[in-house]
């Protein structure tokens, strides 16, 4: 991972403005195909605030849910793992291949994998991972981490696409044709699908009362995989718990309309017990989320369903792209799940908000997402996490307000340079100047004309 | 401690105060005045196919139209006349061209059909196909989602899928590809036994 902050990604990435204007507008498209599917369930601040209480109810009972879920899940013969952590994470994956005697797996999207980074972990153990997600495999085989939790190569124009598939896959040099690449794609990965004996796949849902999951997909890439596997690993965040089989009803009707427009994902696969014959395992991941939960002000952010509507609707995100956020989950909900991992690595990701608060009311579980990254502003700032430039400019804002003479002076001077010596703030180290025109220099300051006017 | 006990005595500790699970009843009934009509609507939107016929042998009939005895086709309907037995390895059905299979109902909202395992001869067949014929009754169409859990109850399938028209992906530049991995056409037919074979389907 880059050591640098979102501030410098995000200047690089905006280096080619007609690419971040293309990257802004298919967002923003995404974005209105939400709405356009959203305004046609009347009921849906109901489902809105159903799902949310539900997830707060899940909150307030995770532990007994998540026990009732072990002992139902073992009744129908799911193998369930626990991990405190990534690392535990990556080793029950690896000693579950290892006692196999697997070393190649398909995987199908899983951004909980990403945040453990067990690809890289994997690999360094000789295993084999291919990600069948079309848009995960373009950015494996470019040797990227998606930028996207839904749409993982959104960043990717078709060409480069299709030069990536020219290169990995043989397909002819300068085709670029979506139709074409999908097709190149679907016969390279059939033959993995159909050669490889472990599949692993993420989990969108887990219910208590059953002990079953659900996974969503378009492509159908997670049941190709577990269908055809002899061994199913399953790895899920502990926040993806729903109490009651029913609540299925209210998520799945919010989830793929809030991510993509669509009324519901191609697929919504529910695996309750492995085929006979076959292996089901399930890890439930702990790796920061129950101390997250012990947080007042953020534990909300584990009400999330990763439909990633707050991405497509941030002006931040789509002119700055995902990967300026450094981190697995980026984005606005990316922004304040982070600094809970490592506060001091990602203490510039919440301040990577414009806090216009489209991300809160997009959000399909009524995550208070921009008020979560105001929050965590002032937390950074008191742990002593600030960036120094940011920490100098607000102890000399506060010594410059909090003096009338020196706030006086420091008026008068910075009228003088605007006026008599403009190129000392029209210039690239004024971050202000950057995007917008400075203001016109004013004659006198307000406290000057209030003595003038006062009778 | 082992990392179960451990995770499990962090959440306790730290878990907010009792909160209720909410009612689930809509403050309205959204649901369309004609489910089928909706059901058909969606589900042509979202890149399916649908006919409404008179019967199983109508459903034969459009499909022996559409494919040649040279290619593979299973079937796990008994109405059909024809019905696959059980297969050993899922991956012999590598090279099935159409399978035909029974659904329990749809979803008016979202062009879904609900089926399970006992009417998948397996798992994988109707995803590994290269088309998908569901079939399902017309009077069998819910308005939502939250109907559909109250008819699924507390059914125990060991595996379920709600499948919604072909395999696809938008993953290049957003733009809309049916047949991704799984079938590259999806077909559902409303049975609707009241209806007269004459003239059209």
């Amino acid at each position: 991972m880059s050591k640098q902050d979102h501030a410098a990604l995000a200047d690089a990435f905006n280096k080619d403005e007609p690419r971040v204007d293309w990257h802004d507008k298919t967002l923003w498209f995404v974005r209105e195909k939400r709405d356009k599917a959203v305004f046609k369930v009347p009921e849906w601040e109901w489902l809105r605030e159903t799902a949310s209480q539900i997830k707060n109810n899940v909150l307030s009972n995770l532990s007994e849910y998540l026990m009732q879920f072990e002992d139902q899940a073992t009744r129908n013969g799911i193998i369930v793992h626990w991990a405190a952590d990534a690392k535990e994470h990556n080793e029950i994956v690896y000693g579950l291949l290892k006692k196999h005697g697997v070393d190649k797996m398909v995987k199908s999207k899983s951004m909980l994998t990403e945040e453990c980074h067990l690809n890289e972990f994997l690999a360094e153990q000789g295993i084999d991972v291919v990600d069948t997600d079309l848009g995960e495999r373009v950015v494996q085989l470019a040797g990227e981490p998606p930028s996207h939790i839904v749409l993982p190569c959104i960043h990717k124009k078709k060409e480069e696409i299709g030069e990536i598939f020219h290169e990995h896959l043989g397909t002819p040099a300068g085709n670029a044709d979506p139709q074409f690449l999908t097709h190149a794609a679907r016969l390279h990965l059939r033959e993995k699908f159909l050669t490889r004996k472990a599949a692993l796949t993420g989990v969108n849902f887990a219910v208590a009362e059953t002990g079953e999951f659900v996974v969503c997909t378009n492509e159908g890439n997670a049941d190709m995989g577990a269908h055809l596997a002899d061994i199913h690993i399953a790895c899920m965040g502990i926040e993806k718990l729903i109490p009651l089989r029913k609540h299925l009803g209210v998520f799945l009707r919010l989830l793929t309309r809030s991510a993509t427009g669509q009324p519901i994902t191609t697929y919504s696969s529910h695996f309750r017990r492995p085929r006979p014959g076959q292996e089901m395992h399930i890890v439930l991941v702990d790796n920061g989320r129950s101390v997250q939960l012990g947080k007042k002000d953020f534990r909300n952010s584990l009400k999330c369903i990763r439909c990633a509507a707050c991405f497509n609707t941030c002006p931040v995100y789509r002119r700055s792209g995902g990967h300026s956020y450094h981190t697995a989950v980026a984005g606005p909900i990316g922004s304040i799940l982070s600094p809970n991992l490592d506060m001091k690595k990602y203490a510039d990701l919440p301040f990577a908000s414009t806090l216009c608060g489209s991300c809160s009311n997009v959000c399909p579980v009524k995550i208070d997402i921009h008020d979560q990254l105001y929050k965590w502003r002032q937390v950074i700032v008191q742990e002593g996490y600030a960036p120094v430039a940011k920490k100098m400019a607000m102890k000399t804002m506060n010594w410059v307000l909090s003096n009338p003479s020196v706030y006086h002076t420091a008026g008068k001077a910075g009228r003088w340079f605007m006026l008599n010596a403009p190129f000392t703030v029209n210039n690239g180290l004024n971050p202000w100047w950057k995007g917008r025109d400075m203001p016109e220099v004013p004659k006198e300051s307000f406290g000057q004309w209030y003595k003038r006017n006062r009778k | 401690m082992s990392s179960r006990d451990k995770i499990l005595a962090v959440i306790k500790n730290n878990q907010p105060e009792q909160r209720e699970l909410p009612s689930l009843v809509p403050p309205a009934a959204g649901g369309s005045a004609d489910p089928a009509k909706q059901f058909v609507e969606v589900l042509e939107a979202i890149g399916g196919r649908a006919y409404i016929v008179s019967g199983w042998e109508r459903v034969g009939t459009i499909l022996r139209e559409e494919y040649t005895a040279d290619k593979r086709i299973v079937s796990g309907c008994e109405g059909l006349g024809f019905m696959m037995g059980a297969v050993d390895d899922p991956h012999s059905l590598e090279n099935v061209e159409l399978a035909v299979l029974e659904a329990h109902f749809g979803v008016a909202e979202n062009g879904a059909c609900w089926i399970t395992e006992d009417r998948m001869i397996e798992r994988a067949l109707p995803f590994i196909t290269q088309n998908l014929a569901l079939v399902i009754h017309k009077k069998d169409i819910v308005p939502t989602m939250q109907e559909a859990y109250q008819r699924i109850a507390d059914a125990a399938y060991g595996f379920g899928t709600f499948i919604a028209g072909p395999s696809k992906t938008a993953d290049i530049e957003q733009s809309l590809v049916l047949g991704a991995h799984g079938p590259r056409s999806m077909t559902v037919f409303l049975i609707d036994e009241g209806m007269s074979d004459a003239g059209f389907y």
